[in-house]
């Protein structure tokens, strides 16, 4: 056994005791940390399969953005947890029946699987050997030249999600004080005070 | 030797346990938030995998379109989480039993 197959027996059971774990923790806090760990994991299979570029995006952008939002949505509400777990054993049995059918489903598929003899011309942009060329390059010279619309489009679900997200969340209290910039700006002196011109030896 | 077949079966056991994470956490949103999370990344395994040079067929686009679903699914988490604070500020609750207000 090399130290690649050893590696990615390492990733693979890790991922999937803290996938496991992520499912059946009590504490959502646990389940956050868990998943955060089963998205480390998955990245070390991907470098393993030479795709170092999503491996790197998958730990910038899930571990360093997405669990974190998931983390402070968790922390800030003040929900009782183990309420809502209860009555999960009564779907237990339910649940566990769906996942052998479907890994059973899966099996019949990969087993039976074979490539097709004229696959391999087929390939629309064939991945080079990562001693020609990186990966990251070579995903930028495939990216912003063929998918360039799909990776525009990208942006633009970004941009409708952050909208949306913006305009659910954000709400306008009453009973705080705001500033308000236009009414500080016309605001002139005269407003807030006078000038009195005092009289020596006389009050006011 | 660890082939495609290795990599098919773990993103197959992954998608399996989030499956069995919506059973098990009917009523708590976050983490079926988070078990869709982990199957899209089964659907990514597979996707690195197949465009692979060593052990899939070695075509890129398999990366790029995992790129997309790492997108798609950014902004659903942000989308959906969004959902749930609004949902929470209203109900005082999380439980997908209660959200039955547009039931009619």
């Amino acid at each position: 056994m090399t130290v690649a197959d050893f590696a990615f027996y390492c990733f693979a059971i890790l991922m999937l005791v803290a996938g496991a774990f992520t499912v059946v923790s009590k504490n959502p806090v646990h389940s956050v940390l868990w998943l955060i760990l089963t998205f480390l994991s998955a990245a070390g299979l991907f470098v393993l399969l030479g795709a170092e570029f999503v491996a790197m995006l998958l730990i910038i952008v899930y571990v360093g953005a997405v669990m974190v939002l998931f983390l402070f949505v968790v922390m800030m509400l003040d929900v009782d947890f183990a309420a809502l777990r209860a009555g999960a054993t009564k779907y237990l049995p339910f649940g566990l029946l769906i996942g052998v059918v479907l890994i059973l489903q899966l099996f019949l598929a990969f087993g039976d699987w074979v490539q097709a003899p004229g696959a391999e011309a087929l390939r629309r942009t064939v991945t080079p050997e990562a001693t020609e060329i990186h990966n990251t390059q070579a995903i930028g010279m495939v990216m912003y030249d063929q998918y360039l619309m799909l990776f525009q489009l990208a942006g633009l679900v970004l941009l409708v999600s952050m909208i949306g997200a913006i305009t659910l969340t954000l709400r306008h209290r009453s009973d705080v004080k705001r500033q308000n910039v236009l009414h500080q700006m016309y605001r002139k002196p005269e407003d807030s005070f006078e000038m009195k011109d005092v009289k020596p030896g006389q009050g006011l | 030797m660890v082939g495609l077949e290795h990599y098919l079966t773990v993103a197959a056991a992954l998608f399996v346990i989030g499956i069995f994470g919506l059973f098990l956490n009917r009523k708590n949103i976050i983490i079926i938030l988070m078990s869709i999370e982990m199957i899209l990344l089964s659907v990514n395994i597979n996707l690195v995998a197949f465009s692979s040079s060593t052990v899939g067929l070695g075509d890129l686009t398999g990366q790029i379109f995992t790129m997309l679903v790492l997108t798609v699914a950014a902004a659903e988490a942000a989308i959906g989480l969004a959902i749930l604070v609004s949902f929470f500020r209203n109900r005082g609750t999380i439980d997908v039993e209660d959200v039955n207000v547009m039931k009619g």
